[in-house]
């Protein structure tokens, strides 16, 4: 399919030129440095620990999810893909490459959370999951079509955050809201509007990133 | 001509009325108000806040229009309709913020609480300013256009989470949110008649010196720009 | 010959207030080569990307036909072939790759043959395998008609096609123009005259400022 291969020319890239792998790496790992020496010995809420998650995970995204389309805009192989692929397949293609990133990035920090926060233990697990799936899936989305934006801008970094931050603060503020609650043990049916929350703003983003990614892409 | 002098006229009386009719139990002369269990003096606020804050979400809807018509038909006019709303609402976004502040401390005892309400028009002043943001970087006017255009609709897609769902399903201190029972004095007209004329007056003011500012900024933006391109031509 | 027109009707382009061309019109209908000339400026690149459909008109119409059905803009690219100075292919990765990532994500596989043939050509087959970084300039731009060729367009769109280029490289891109230009549309943008003494017929962009 032929978004899948504009994702494995990304992925084959990424492997031989392994940024991704380094530099994000060790943001994740300098971030929650952070974040521990500020607590120092002090106990933390779960909800401040829900919180702090989600701060890393969006810093971590804002690092790392512009390269999709800045990579190819500052090398000029934007005109490339434009010869060889049609808009739909390539936003398809970087959204493909984002998910992914965004699960593996996520998942390690994850990880970590679980290992370093002693409020991160998770009662409900699979509600954590399904929260973790759409909330990563929503992340990709929004990121992935600013991403678009500021590199037919030619902008510098600090702009990515400006721009992503406003358009994913529904999705933080209620992906925040649910990690509490499995971290609280809450049942599903107490989560239900938050969940629908998740799903209607993935789809509602999605839609509106195809439609619109035509004007960006071509000029 | 005239009917600025009436816009002048309007919302002077609205902001003398607004301010210095007296709050009573129960009024009996036509300036006096009643008394809002829960309000009591900081009721006034509602004709400056609540104005401002509807404002600053009809310019930012005229913005989206304008952006959509821009991406339709490329027409650069449209875009400085765009930017002259944004302006405005940009304005008026601080005005509501800040009115709505002062009232927090009044009402709440805290300027700022993060109660949803605040949170979304908090989020819609970093919508604007993004949106600012966004336009500077960009030199090429088409580019500049298309861009903040499209930055434009994908932000008005997340604005009704803010509007609607947010308030209804987070605690808030605001009137109107899951907490509050009596659901707001404007939803629920607790206000007798003659401060509900003062509140229209208010809306109505406000609303034609919005559109009024507006007119005269995309004009000025528009000839602008045709004198500019005079000048490099000749 | 050739069953592929190409019409522009009323084509005009601004950028921001500036206009660039107006009252642009004219059809091909017959395989050949075509050239466009005007000095430095006057919107050659401009006109190339727009029949190319990477960047769209202010007003006016550009129309592509195959067998007499018209091709929709998302289809396009699969048609043409585009050369130009600031086209740049993935230097991480090597000639053959390239070709091959290209040829996956335009959805059709690789025709090994004709990119071998190709490759011989333009004389870069023992470099197929290195990576584009390590070529010289004017290996890069041969590499660039070998990608424009490589899927067989029906129109050969040409932006300065001899930049970087010394006289054997020259001769091949000379010896290729006339070979398509015997079966497909090939439309060529240059002011070097020894370009354009291979088009017949030239539309020449000083006209069309009004």
């Amino acid at each position: 399919m032929k978004s899948y291969a504009l994702f494995l020319k990304d992925f084959s890239s990424e492997i031989r030129t392994r940024y991704a792998i380094n530099s994000l790496a060790m943001f994740i790992i300098v971030a929650i440095s952070v974040i521990l020496f500020s607590i120092g010995q002090e106990r933390i809420s779960p909800e401040l620990t829900a919180g702090l998650f989600w701060v890393v995970i969006f810093f971590t995204a804002m690092s790392g999810l512009a390269r999709a389309f800045v990579s190819e805009e500052e090398r000029g192989t934007s005109l490339t893909l434009q010869l060889i692929a049609s808009p739909t397949t390539v936003f398809t293609g970087k959204l493909i490459f984002n998910i992914i990133l965004v699960f593996a990035m996520n998942t390690v920090i994850a990880i970590l959370y679980a290992a370093l926060f002693e409020a991160f233990i998770i009662q409900n697990f699979s509600l954590f999951l399904l929260s973790f799936v759409l909330g990563n899936i929503g992340l990709a989305i929004s990121s992935t079509i600013i991403a678009a934006i500021i590199a037919k801008a030619g902008a510098k970094g600090t702009l990515y955050p400006v721009l992503s931050f406003p358009i994913l603060l529904p999705l933080i503020l209620t992906s925040v809201q649910l990690t509490l609650f499995s971290i609280d043990g809450t049942g599903f049916e107490k989560s239900i509007f938050e969940l629908a929350i998740v799903v209607s703003y993935d789809v509602i983003m999605l839609t509106a990133s195809y439609m619109l990614f035509d004007f960006i892409w071509k000029e | 001509m005239i009917w600025k002098i009436f816009l002048f006229l309007l919302l002077a009386f609205v902001s003398v009325a607004g301010i210095a009719f007296p709050i009573v139990e129960r009024p009996s002369a036509w300036y006096e108000f009643p008394l809002i269990p829960g309000l009591e003096e900081n009721a006034k606020i509602i004709f400056f806040h609540v104005p401002t804050a509807w404002l600053t979400v009809i310019a930012f809807f005229m913005s989206t229009v304008y952006s959509f018509k821009y991406l339709k038909n490329k027409n650069l006019d449209d875009d400085a309709k765009s930017y002259t709303a944004n302006q405005l609402g940009m304005i008026f976004c601080i005005l509501a913020t800040v009115t709505g502040a002062v009232w927090a401390k009044f009402a709440w005892g805290a300027f700022w609480s993060w109660d949803p309400r605040q949170t979304s028009i908090f989020a819609l002043l970093l919508i604007y300013g993004a949106w600012f943001a966004l336009r500077s970087s960009i030199e090429s006017e088409d580019k500049r256009a298309t861009l903040s255009a499209v930055y434009s609709m994908i932000a008005f897609v997340t604005v009704p989470f803010f509007i609607f769902i947010m308030p209804r399903i987070m605690k808030g201190l605001h009137p109107g949110s899951a907490d509050d029972t009596t659901s707001g004095p404007v939803v629920d007209f607790n206000m007798n008649s003659n401060m509900q004329l003062i509140f229209f007056l208010s809306l109505i003011g406000f609303t034609i010196l919005f559109f009024w500012m507006w007119r005269v900024g995309y004009k000025s933006l528009i000839y602008r720009d045709k004198l500019n391109k005079q000048l490099i031509r000749g | 010959m050739t069953n592929y027109t190409l019409e522009l009707s009323d084509v005009k382009k601004f950028f921001g207030r500036r206009l660039i061309f107006n009252n642009l019109n004219f059809q091909i209908k017959k395989a050949g080569v075509y050239g466009i000339s005007g000095p430095n400026g006057s919107g050659k690149s401009t006109l190339v990307k727009i029949i190319a459909g990477i960047i769209g008109t202010s007003s006016g119409k550009v129309t592509h036909n195959l067998n007499g059905k018209e091709i929709i803009p998302e289809k396009l690219h699969d048609h043409i072939g585009f050369v130009s100075p600031y086209l740049v292919l993935y230097e991480e990765f090597s000639a053959w790759e390239n070709l091959e990532l290209c040829a996956q994500i335009r959805g059709i596989n690789l025709n090994e043959q004709r990119v071998i043939y190709l490759l011989e050509k333009f004389l870069l087959l023992n470099r197929k395998g290195d990576l584009v970084k390590t070529y010289s300039s004017g290996m890069k731009q041969r590499l660039k008609f070998i990608f424009a060729l490589m899927h067989s367009p029906a129109l050969l769109i040409l932006d300065e096609p001899t930049s970087n280029l010394d006289d054997e490289g020259k001769s091949s891109v000379y010896e290729i123009i006339k070979e398509e230009g015997s079966k497909n549309i090939v439309i060529l943008a240059s002011n070097e005259n020894q370009d354009l003494s291979l088009c017949p017929e030239i539309i020449d962009l000083k006209n069309f400022k009004e």
